[in-house]
């Protein structure tokens, strides 16, 4: 009887932490596909010039600020909401990309033979130049984002998941499905990773590497629009400072997955996602209460670290030559 | 310095009295410096000058990983939280425990020393960006660990920081008030200035030696390339950790001096952007070369606090008004002065002059 008892109990038990998991796991999915449609940009820019774009993080936060202004510019109008979010995705986007165009133009290209820790510091001073801008448009305040969709949510085995998540995932799945079909089966993506194996081969086959250029950075900029939409959407919230945090876990996520190679932002940006819900749920019962969810972060970076030392490029990345 | 004894070496007794005078020169404006300052400025300068040569201590530290080495290292600032951390819990009322400078200062750097080589073990194969991005997450963790070892046992206090540390003794003399030596009186700033002159000294000398020596050649060879540098029989493991561990030497003991010397540390002087900051000195003011670097530290202490004057009261001046809010015009002044100075030069103000002739003789690799 005691038996029995006991085995109801754990077996209630464990459906109950079933759901947790599940909930964790949902929320790892939505914050993953964001992480990875920033990672993109970093790994797209990564691959074909080898640099790291560190104003990358400011763009998404650009996005999310222009995205807001527009809603809420349109809120009053009458139109309906799906068009209201078409058109704020547009502006935000194309803002974004002509960012992304002039930053590659102004502060990367007159750098290309430079020292490698060069553009690095430009991106540091756009980033912060960034920042401030929007600072001084958008104010110090947190903005709360207009919730587009009804409250509704699904709840499938006690977690529930909510519209706008739904609605994340699916439109990062789309945009990096349709990404992944771009580089392999158009043109444009035969150029790109022409340019990306080897910049003065492609030039002699008629590829203009300058235009591949400005393009990778306008397509990421683009992803970077959408994924800042996205987590202002999920949060309901938009700072000035939201870029810097999310690009900071959007690049590790590239150099989990292999820094240059697109499957492996993807991988690396849903891997992040889940191991952070994960670890912030689980990392209390894991060490006897001693460290708490605010250790999040650390669990992240431990996890990369470990994963680095046994895959010293990544999780898909290949072993590159030593010197190119 | 080095030039000056070079001239000296090398050149007629003419030249070489000549570099005497300038030597004698330098010393004498270096030793005036902190009464001309407060005399012309104010005392708030003579604490950016304090400033300016400790982060001068961090970047040349920082300059032996990346700039001798070739490891981009983006989580430096760890060592100095862990140099000022130790001195903090030493030298405070937060345990108790009231160590004498003399000892919690070796202490602290070797303790940021032992980080460095924990740090350097796991990494050793990886590279480039690879080693960046890991660097980071080590000096992240660094920081989450000094916010939050707060509970279940109260170490580093939070994010409330330590407060009240003590201030630094030399013997039974306080640097923390004014004192009179000689009929002239000290303030504790100019104190602390003098104090940290000889540490930089100190620094800039082990940098130096290093660069001409063994160890130095070894770090060029393997910043150049590694795997002829370990052909040529460079232990390369040992020589990448002896980078680590110096620099994070360095780190450590500008750590301590600045616990002692602000009386209080919390984990907010430890992000990121203060890891970025001192990378900045060292690229900017380029990388590899110690005048360089000394000179990135100097602006990127300065450009602010200038530019802080700048958009208040010239703003005012100009156009009787404050039109844009002077805390972001600072910034904005700041961020496009990083960009101009880099698309100006790319190499950094000062460069060092083998780096030069690498960039002239290969300058169409990408990856170089």
């Amino acid at each position: 009887m005691a038996c029995r008892f006991l085995f109801a109990q754990s077996f209630f038990q464990f459906v109950k932490t079933l759901d947790i998991l599940l909930q964790q796991i949902i929320n790892g999915l939505v914050q993953g596909s964001v992480y990875s449609m920033v990672a993109l940009g970093y790994t797209m820019v990564y691959g074909i010039l080898g640099l790291i774009n560190f104003a990358h993080g400011e763009i998404v936060m650009i996005g999310a600020m222009v995205a807001l202004s527009v809603i809420q510019l349109l809120t009053g109008s009458g139109l309906p909401i799906f068009f209201i979010l078409l058109i704020s995705l547009m502006i935000s986007m194309l803002v974004c990309m002509t960012l992304g165009y002039s930053m590659e133009r102004i502060a990367y290209r007159p750098l290309r033979n430079a020292p490698r820790l060069a553009p690095l510091i430009t991106a540091i001073g756009l980033s912060i130049v960034l920042q401030t801008l929007a600072m001084m448009f958008w104010g110090r305040e947190y903005h709360s984002f207009p919730l587009l969709f009804t409250n509704s949510s699904v709840h499938i085995a006690g977690a529930v998941i909510t519209e706008v998540q739904i609605i994340i995932i699916v439109v990062a799945m789309a945009m990096m499905g349709g990404l992944l079909m771009l580089v392999h089966h158009t043109r444009l993506g035969r150029a790109m990773r022409a340019v990306a194996e080897s910049p003065s081969a492609a030039a002699l086959m008629g590829v203009n590497s300058n235009n591949v250029i400005s393009t990778t950075f306008m397509l990421g900029a683009g992803l970077a629009a959408v994924a800042g939409i996205m987590i202002s959407a999920n949060y309901g919230i938009a700072h000035y400072l939201m870029g810097s945090l999310l690009g900071l876990k959007a690049f590790t996520a590239a150099v989990l997955g292999g820094i240059g190679n697109l499957r492996g932002a993807m991988l690396g940006g849903l891997l992040l996602g889940l191991i952070e819900s994960l670890g912030a749920g689980y990392i209390g019962d894991l060490s006897g209460g001693f460290l708490g969810s605010h250790y999040q972060d650390v669990f992240a970076f431990f996890v990369l670290i470990a994963v680095l030392i046994f895959r010293p490029s990544g999780l898909l990345g290949e072993r590159v030559a030593e010197r190119a | 310095m080095r030039n000056a004894l070079n001239i000296i070496k090398h050149h007629a007794p003419n030249e070489k009295r000549m570099a005497w005078l300038a030597f004698a020169a330098l010393t004498l404006i270096l030793l005036a410096l902190p009464f001309a300052v407060d005399d012309l400025f104010g005392r708030g300068w003579v604490r950016v000058l304090d400033f300016a040569l400790l982060y001068i201590m961090l970047a040349l530290g920082l300059n032996i990983v990346v700039g001798y080495a070739g490891l981009l290292d983006l989580g430096y600032v760890a060592f100095f939280a862990v140099g000022a951390y130790c001195y903090a819990l030493l030298g405070s009322p937060q345990f108790g425990i009231h160590l004498p400078f003399w000892i919690v200062l070796p202490l602290g750097a070797l303790l940021a020393c032992i980080f460095g080589v924990l740090l350097g073990a796991p990494t050793l194969r990886l590279r480039g960006d690879y080693l960046a991005i890991v660097t980071l997450g080590f000096g992240e963790i660094i920081r989450i660990f000094l916010n939050n070892l707060n509970a279940p046992i109260n170490i580093t206090n939070g994010p409330q920081g330590i407060s009240m540390i003590d201030a630094i003794h030399v013997g039974g003399f306080s640097l923390g008030r004014t004192q009179e030596i000689f009929g002239i009186t000290f303030p504790s700033v100019h104190l602390h200035y003098y104090l940290f002159l000889i540490f930089t000294l100190l620094v800039i000398f082990v940098s130096i030696r290093l660069q001409d020596s063994r160890i130095g050649r070894a770090w060029a060879a393997i910043r150049e390339d590694e795997v002829a540098a370990s052909a040529m029989g460079i232990n390369t493991r040992n020589i990448k950790l002896l980078a680590f561990a110096m620099g994070a030497t360095f780190g450590g003991l500008a750590g301590g001096l600045f616990a002692g010397f602000q009386g209080f540390v919390s984990p907010e002087s430890f992000g990121l952007t203060e890891s970025i900051m001192i990378l900045c000195m060292v690229v900017l003011g380029g990388m590899g070369n110690i005048g360089g670097v000394v000179l990135g530290g100097i602006l990127l202490v300065v450009i602010p606090e200038l530019t802080r004057h700048l958009a208040g009261t010239a703003q005012q001046a100009l156009l009787g008004k404050t039109v844009i809010d002077p805390e972001s015009l600072r910034m904005l002044m700041f961020g496009l002065a990083l960009i101009l100075i880099m698309l100006w030069r790319p190499a950094g103000l000062w460069p060092s002059s083998q780096r030069r002739r690498e960039l002239t003789s290969s300058a169409s690799s990408p990856n170089a």
